[in-house]
């Protein structure tokens, strides 16, 4: 313990703390009183999580049992649709040949089936928060600290209660996965429509506009920047989120570098990490050509 | 000195303005705003004479209006003139119900906006009022003719027949070509056009205009002004504007309310406030004013002695000083009837009547 209290007495020089039975005790009662929740609940939980596990292992097998080749061009497609721009399209073909070339092409596709689900369920569950939040003081007040919480909370921690109510699997991954990337999503959304010129909503309402009206015409495409970036953080956030998901037992790259790290195996560490770079640059690119493509307007200068 | 003899001498004889009846189209009945948490508990206060300085600092509410009461006339111009801070925007916005007052009423159609629920409220913006803003309020990312279209959208008319309106308006307020470009392409002046045509596309009897053209360069701003004045020649709505320049005021009001600190310091026609200044303030603002584009002859005419005749040069009564005087120089006459409304010979002015009030400042009389 501390060996030098500068004189002080004891109360004053170590921290005041509970003493080891209690401690001890309250842990045992909060566990055990979990796991029997747990255990009494299972049934239900089984129920609302097997049609979600059946829905990510068929989108998985449809990303992983294409012909390599569909989904190369579709991918360079989508890219392409979203960008418009042929440095983003021949950037990301590079990017995913190097991935196919180098092995990984299967284990790529398992954490693309991923980030493409955690992203879109993010966006799905951050935008309406985000939408409530930016309505309502009182909501945002108390959003705000769950946020907080959710975005510092050590994802290792969080992934403990997941792990023992869910198990170990897809479904449990996909769920720490979306807790860390739904905060950007919800504070930009927040953001965003906070920052919608008064003027403009003043004139919306002066009109005569309904609550859903300047929602549709006026804040969300004025916000749309923001959003974007929402939904590009949203992107990021989950695909290194997925490195820490393969230790509840998602595949994919993100176990290839959990094994890695265990084995000392540089190179494939290295690989795989290279290949999540690869794809979170081009998903990066992306979506910040097509939420600068959607502002248009406000670059056109008068020709 | 001596002007001030004259006038005491010649008002006998001066005939006072026939002024034309004009029907209330917004009546506002002792209208206050109190902003802070619990405004409706200072009202009482206020009417019993607490001042603004003593609820900021007891109570910590502000006054923005106090015991404002003011008949805005049906098809005509009024407008709204005070410096910043003096609540104008305030009372513009009660108009419509963007703000809502602490106590009173104002009355449209009979129908009081303060008392309104949120569906009346919001019926009564999509059809009976159109709203211009300071900074024009333009949705960046529609087009020209989208924008115009906007207060159709909300009210649900489908775009076949809302872009057919809104072309129409386009075109007079002479942005025809530019229907497809976008706000951040057109420069200030164009885009309060688009604000303008917005608002008359939405077809409202009321338009209420927020220093709608303060922000636009002098010789823009005297543009506009002639396209408003232009264009409520044949539309006749009841047009509320809110303005801190003088000069504004007088040029396109029928109607001058002028606010001070939340209470009205003085209302009016532009020629009662300019001959008639009832304070200070007033006067202060109005010193500056050229007479001669704002007095018309009917304020100024004489009755005809009897026992001369009417003199050949007839003026109607609305001709300002200024162009008077350039009438009667230019036929090398030294007086000239003026005519009624009805456009019957209703008095005299001599070139020299004409001169003099031009010349007069308002610090000799």
């Amino acid at each position: 313990m501390a060996s030098s209290c500068w004189g002080l007495p004891s109360l004053l020089c170590n921290a005041p703390e509970l003493s080891g039975s209690t401690l001890r005790q309250m842990r045992r009662t909060i566990d055990t009183g979990f796991r029997d929740l747990v255990r009494a609940w299972s049934p239900w939980i089984d129920a609302v999580t097997a049609p979600l596990q059946k829905f990510l292992n068929g989108l998985e097998s449809l990303f992983v049992n294409t012909p390599w080749i569909v989904v190369f061009v579709a991918l360079l497609l989508a890219a392409y649709a979203a960008s418009r721009s042929w440095k983003i399209l021949i950037g990301t073909a590079i990017g995913l040949f190097g991935i196919g070339w180098f092995g990984l092409w299967q284990d790529a596709m398992i954490t693309l089936s991923m980030v493409t689900v955690c992203t879109l369920i993010a966006v799905a569950i951050g935008l309406p928060i985000g939408i409530l939040a930016a309505r309502s003081d009182r909501a945002q007040r108390i959003i705000s600290p769950v946020l907080d919480v959710m975005q510092t909370l050590p994802s290792f921690v969080y992934l403990i209660p997941v792990v023992v109510i869910f198990g170990i699997g897809k479904v449990p991954g996909m769920i720490a996965v979306v807790i860390y990337a739904t905060p950007p999503m919800i504070r930009l959304t927040n953001l965003g429509i906070r920052l919608v010129d008064r003027e403009v909503i003043e004139a919306a309402d002066a009109f005569g506009s309904s609550e859903r009206q300047k929602l549709w015409n006026v804040q969300l495409p004025l916000s749309l920047p923001t959003l974007m970036t929402g939904v590009n953080q949203t992107i990021m956030m989950s695909l290194s989120m997925v490195v820490v998901a393969s230790m509840v037992g998602v595949g994919g790259l993100g176990r290839n570098v959990l094994q890695a790290i265990n084995n000392q195996f540089f190179t494939m560490g290295f690989l795989n990490g290279f290949a999540l770079v690869a794809i979170a640059i081009a998903f990066d690119r992306a979506s910040q050509a097509f939420g600068r493509r959607l502002q248009r307007h406000s670059e056109v200068r008068d020709d | 000195m001596t002007e001030q003899k004259m006038t005491g001498q010649n008002q006998t004889d001066i005939l006072p303005p026939d002024e034309e009846e004009t029907v209330p189209g917004i009546q506002i009945h002792n209208l206050y705003k109190i902003f802070g948490p619990h405004p409706a508990r200072y009202v009482q206060a206020v009417r019993d004479g607490m001042t603004k300085a003593d609820l900021n600092r007891k109570h910590h509410h502000s006054l923005g209006l106090k015991d404002i009461s003011t008949d805005l006339p049906a098809g005509r111009i009024s407008v709204i003139m005070g410096l910043s801070g003096s609540g104008k925007s305030t009372l513009l916005r009660h108009i419509n119900g963007l703000i809502m007052p602490t106590a009173g009423e104002v009355l449209i159609d009979g129908q009081d906006v303060a008392k309104m629920s949120p569906d009346e409220l919001r019926t009564f913006r999509r059809h009976k009022t159109a709203m211009v803003f300071q900074k024009f309020a333009l949705l960046p990312h529609r087009t020209v003719l989208e924008n115009a279209v906007y207060g159709l959208d909300i009210q649900g008319i489908p775009r076949r027949d809302s872009t057919k309106r809104a072309r129409h308006w386009i075109e007079r307020v002479g942005l025809k070509g530019y229907e497809d470009r976008y706000p951040s392409q057109l420069s200030g002046g164009m885009q309060q056009r688009v604000g303008l045509a917005r608002a008359l596309t939405n077809d409202a009897p009321i338009l209420l205009m927020d220093e709608a053209f303060s922000a636009l360069d002098p010789l823009i701003r005297m543009d506009m002004q002639s396209v408003l004045l232009d264009l409520q020649k044949e539309l006749g709505k009841t047009i509320v504007f809110i303005t801190h320049d003088l000069d504004e005021a007088l040029r396109l009001g029928d109607k001058i309310v002028i606010l001070r600190a939340g209470e009205v310091s003085q209302q009016g026609t532009g020629e009662e406030i300019v001959l008639h200044p009832q304070n200070d303030y007033v006067r202060a603002f109005v010193k500056e004013v050229n007479r001669g584009r704002v007095v018309r002859l009917r304020s100024i005419l004489r009755r005809k002695s009897p026992e001369r005749d009417w003199p050949g040069l007839r003026l109607p009564g609305a001709t300002t000083l200024e162009e008077a005087a350039r009438r009667i120089l230019d036929t090398s006459a030294t007086e000239a009837t003026v005519l009624s409304r009805g456009g019957e010979p209703r008095g005299v002015v001599t070139l020299s009547d004409v001169m003099e009030n031009i010349l007069t400042r308002e610090d000799e009389i």
